[in-house]
This record gives C-alpha cells, structure tokens and sequence, in this order.
C-alpha cells in the first residue's frame, strides 16, 4: 500500500511539473501581452516589461518562474499591480473553498440519500419522483439556476439575501446554485448502483440470515454502492473547492472564480500560471485520496493492484 | 400379414419441420432497443422533443417573415403577443426566429463535439483498456496533464486560430472533451477483457483485431450510445458557459447560451427575455437526459427480450 501510495505521489509530482511546464508556454502564444493596452506608452510598456523580465530568452524565464515555483513563489500579478499572486490566492480562496465545503456537504450527503431512497423504492411513486427531481436538476445550467434561486428567493418572496457573502444567510443560494448540478449527479449515479448493487447474492445472503433492513442498507448496500460515486467526486471537489466563475459574479462573491477567468482574459501570466498550479495540486490530491479511499472501502482493490 | 415398410408410417404429433423452426421473427439487437425504447413513454417524449426541436430549428427560420438581426426601436423588449410569438429582445429583434437560430448553433456544437467526442475517445481508451501497460500509463498522464490545462486558454488559443464561430467552438470542446469518453471506456474494456468469452476467443485464436470489433465493442456500444446522449447537454452548457463570459459565437449571430445572457440582464424588469430561453434549454436538456435514460434501459444486454 505504501509503495503504491509513494509511486502515485511521485507520478502526481511529474504530472503538474509537465502541466506546469504546457501552460507556461502556451499562455504566451495568446494574442496580445499583458501590457498592450491604450493607456500605456510604449516607453512604459517597455520599462514593464523589462521590469517583470519578459526581455529576456523565453528559456532563461521559464527556469527563473521555475526556480520560484519550488519555492512556493507564484511571483507577481501584472493586473493588480504591487500584489503577489500567493496574496491573491490567500484573499480569495477561503471565499471559495468555504462555499464549496458547503455546497459539496450539501450535495453528497443529499445526492447519496436521494439515491439511496430512489433505489429502495424501485418503480413506484418516490422513485418516480427522487429520478424526475434529479434529471431536472441535471438539465438547468448553473447560471440559469443561479438567476432564478436570485430572482424568486431573493428579490420576489425575500427569503434570503440577494448578494454579497457576509453570513450564514448569505450563503444559502449560492450554495444551493452550485450543489444543485453535483447533487443530482450524485443521487443518478447512486441510485443506479444501489439498485445494481441489490441483487447480488450476498444482498440475499445478508437478508436470509435475518439483518435488519437498516443494517443490510449501511453495512452491504451503501459501501458497495458508493465506489462509483467516488470516482466521479475527485475531479468535481477540485473544482468546487477552487471557485466557480458564474455563481461567483452572479452573486458577487470574492472568490478565485473570477481570478481565474480574468487572469486569462487579461493575460496576466503569472496568475494563469499561479491559479493553475493551485488547481493543479488540488486536483492531483483529490484524485489521490480517491484513490486511497477507493482501497480502504474496496478490498478486491488493494489485493488487485500490483 | 401385410408387410411393414416406411412408406406405411405416419408420424403424428411431431413434425421435426416445424418444431425446429422459431415461431417469433427474430429482433436483431438494434430493433429489440428499438422495440423497448418506444416502450418507455417518457424517454419517447424525449425523443419526439428533440425531433421537435431539430425541425424548428431548421424550418421555423425560413418560414418566417422576420430575421434574426434586423433591428426596430418600436419593438424593443416587447412582450409575446400575435406579431412577435415569443416577444422581442433589448433591440426589437423577433425571439421566435432567435431562439430557432440559436437553437441551430446550439444543437449543431452540442451533436458535432459529443459525436466527435466519442468516436476519439472510443477508440483510444479502447487501445488503452485493450492493451494495457506502457501505452496506457502514458496516456493516462496525458489524460491528467489535459485535465489540469484551463480549458479557457484553450478556447482562446483555439480561436485565435481559427476564428470565432462554431467549427472553432467545436473544436476546442473537443480537445479536452474526449477525456471523460476514454477514461470510461477504458475501465468498460479493461472490464470485459478479463471475461470468459473474451478469453475464449482468444484460445480459439481469433486475432486482437476481431476480438475488439465482434466481441467487446457490440458489449459497449449500447453504453457509448447512451454516454452520447448525455454528453450532448455537456457540450451545449459549455457553450453557454463560454457565451456568458463572452467568447464563443460573434453577434449578431446567437446561440441559446448569449440569449440568456442578454436575458439575464434584464431578469427584474423583462422576466420573459430569460424565461423563455431557459425554458427552451432546460426542455432540451431534459428530452435530452430522459432518452439517455430509456436508452440505457433499452440497450442494456441484461434486460433484453424482456417485457
């Protein structure tokens, strides 16, 4: 398990350096520089560049951006001038990632349960209804959903607050906004293991040496059932966690969201790169303890693997 | 006593013709799924929506007598009557004939980039599943590394290229896109190669080659079907997605995803500007999920012959 856990980390590692590497290089072929604008002279845009070191052989600055990445230096924005991205990052991923502990609580634990319910009352009424709530939520796109929760619970009935992210009441909507879509995926792909799930034969094992229904749902059903919902959750927790851009400017929420849409539309490289590094090592890891996750609740797995 | 030969017996009670002979037609597999898709009514309704809107999207434009682009300050952000069906938008435009033309842009990049999607996707985590070791473990790195690249570079870059338009669009879904098809075929193939009948095929001495076209693709086919299906919503949100944040279509051509951004500005005075373009979109969606549904019902070997 060690071995594996070691060869993983290290595959992991080569990965982001190679992404690292991709990125750098092609956020320089986009059209433009992030000093092409109208208000700025050449003579400044020039100073800037030289200042920031773009003058220089594209080599000699890969190796310098590269040489402060191990040191956990993202360098400086060119948008936001005097701040490094590392302070960008620290302002606003606790916004994002407190949303999405959030939302992601919200919607696993809600996907499994609807799935679960859905499952157990295979073809009759529940069912019909735990299956029509989850493919309508799968077919609302996120902003929709967004101007809609908005619209009715915020401006027309008043419930909660329509903006701005102060409190416990504030993050209701969007945090229902941006469960919704991870939610009903959830409760689909549960529902449709569960039921794979049930008639296995130690289903029926469990059942004739008289388990509780309870006990046969928790100790048999949901551990098994569970293995598919993991494999999809790695790469939807890095990018909950890491800010989404949508419900982040519909209810205007300081999160990396809009950073990171920005810094792309404003080439400003050392935060494309920065942010992409920062997702980079979320989604690697998450991806990772899946993985890890996957052998604890699967022992099949960890005798398989070499 | 009269002598006893063949010619003087009668065989009654079993005719060796017809005991042998199958008294149902035989469904091929496409006709059985056929036969059970029309079955599952809400998956049918699904499917007639999109036939719906398909032909909508491609008739309602020409029968119409007004364009997607001409302009009238009269009509601006008016509401649905007789004139204009579904109303006009901040600049007077008919929405009828908008959202039939964004539905043409919307529906062509979700079908092209879910199709092309699939068939790249298909045949390299079929490769992948199939084969196994060195090749694997270095697409799947290529896999991760794609993963990890913002997809919005990749547009830009895409468009920078090319252009704005659809085929750009297209084409930069489709350079990450084809991931979540190859990762899932590859777990299907790795899956089914370790199955009896492969095994026996393989002993028998059939080549790799027929092995994965007779054996293990008829086994996924049904499911690559359905993961189209679902894969057709996923492209249209993206093109949403990248319409609010305002890459994608040039105006004034429209999809559905710049209606409702326009719509989306005027949500507390003109309801109906977003209402109606999200009702479009989420019915899509919804007939959409309902035939991936029935789909996977439908093609699902297990079930088959049955009901």
């Amino acid at each position: 398990m060690l071995k594996y856990v070691c060869k993983r980390i290290l595959a992991a590692i080569l990965t982001l350096l190679v992404l690292v590497t991709i990125v750098f290089f092609l956020v320089r072929l986009m059209p433009g520089d992030p000093f092409t604008s109208a208000k700025l002279t050449k003579e400044v845009a020039a100073n800037m560049n030289k200042y920031y070191g773009f003058d220089k052989p594209l080599i000699q600055q890969y190796f310098t951006y590269m040489g402060n990445l191990l040191h956990g230096n993202f360098g400086f924005s060119m948008k936001y001038t005097n701040r490094t991205v590392n302070t960008i990052i620290g302002e606003t991923f606790p916004f994002s990632a407190d949303l999405g502990i959030r939302a992601l609580v919200l919607a696993i634990s809600m996907g499994i349960v609807l799935g679960l319910i859905a499952a157990r009352n295979r073809g009759n009424k529940i069912d019909f209804f735990c299956v029509i709530i989850a493919i309508i939520g799968t077919s609302i796109p996120d902003f929709i959903m967004g101007a809609l929760l908005q619209y009715f619970f915020g401006i027309k009935w008043g419930l909660f607050p329509v903006a701005k992210y102060q409190g416990l009441e504030y993050t209701v909507l969007p945090a229902l906004a941006l469960a919704t879509y991870t939610l009903t995926s959830v409760s689909r792909i549960m529902r449709s293991s569960t039921l794979e799930v049930t008639s296995q034969d130690y289903i029926k094992t469990a059942r004739s040496k008289g388990l509780s229904e309870g006990r046969i749902a928790i100790k048999h059903q949901i551990r098994n059932a569970i293995m598919p919902v993991m494999t999809v959750l790695g790469p939807t927790v890095a990018s909950v966690l890491t800010g989404t851009f949508v419900i982040e400017s519909i209810f205007v929420i300081p999160g990396m969201g809009k950073y990171y849409v920005e810094s792309v539309t404003n080439n400003d490289y050392s935060m494309v790169l920065g942010m992409t590094v920062f997702y980079g090592i979320f989604l690697v890891t998450c991806n990772l303890i899946v993985d890890i996750l996957y052998g604890i609740a699967d022992p099949r797995v960890r005798i398989g693997k070499k | 006593m009269a002598e006893l030969n063949k010619e003087k017996f009668v065989i009654r009670g079993k005719n060796y013709v017809t005991m042998e002979s199958i008294s149902r037609p035989s469904l091929s597999f496409w006709q059985d799924a056929w036969r059970r898709l029309r079955k599952n009514r809400t998956a049918f309704i699904g499917l007639c929506i999109i036939v719906l809107y398909v032909l909508l999207a491609i008739f309602a434009p020409m029968l119409s007598k007004y364009d997607f682009h001409s302009m009238s300050t009269e009509w601006k952000h008016a509401l649905p009557s007789t004139e204009h069906w579904l109303g006009c938008d901040a600049s007077g435009r008919d929405q009828w004939v908008r959202i039939w033309m964004g539905a043409r842009v919307s529906l062509s990049i979700g079908l092209f980039s879910a199709f092309i999607n699939m068939c790249v996707g298909a045949v390299i985590g079929g490769l992948c599943g199939y084969y196994g070791g060195k090749l694997d473990m270095i697409v799947m790195r290529i896999v991760d590394i794609l993963y990890g690249i913002p997809s919005l570079i990749i547009t830009i870059l895409v468009m920078m290229v090319l252009g704005k338009g659809v085929i750009p669009l297209v084409v930069a879904l489709c350079i990450v896109g084809w991931i979540g098809t190859c990762r899932f075929v590859r777990g299907e193939v790795y899956r089914l190669k370790e199955q009896d009948f492969v095994m026996a095929a393989k002993v028998l001495g059939v080549p790799d080659f027929k092995i994965i076209i007779r054996h293990i693709i008829p086994n996924i086919l049904g499911m690559m079907v359905t993961n189209l299906c679902m894969a057709i919503p996923g492209a249209i949100f993206q093109e949403a997605f990248l319409s609010y944040i305002g890459l994608g279509i040039a105006p004034p051509n429209c999809s559905w995803g710049i209606l409702a951004k326009e719509g989306i500005k005027y949500l507390r005075i003109y309801p109906h500007e977003i209402v109606i373009p999200a009702f479009f979109i989420c019915t899509t969606m919804l007939a959409l999920n309902l035939l991936g549904d029935g789909l996977r019902d439908a093609v699902d070997p297990k079930l088959r012959g049955t009901k």
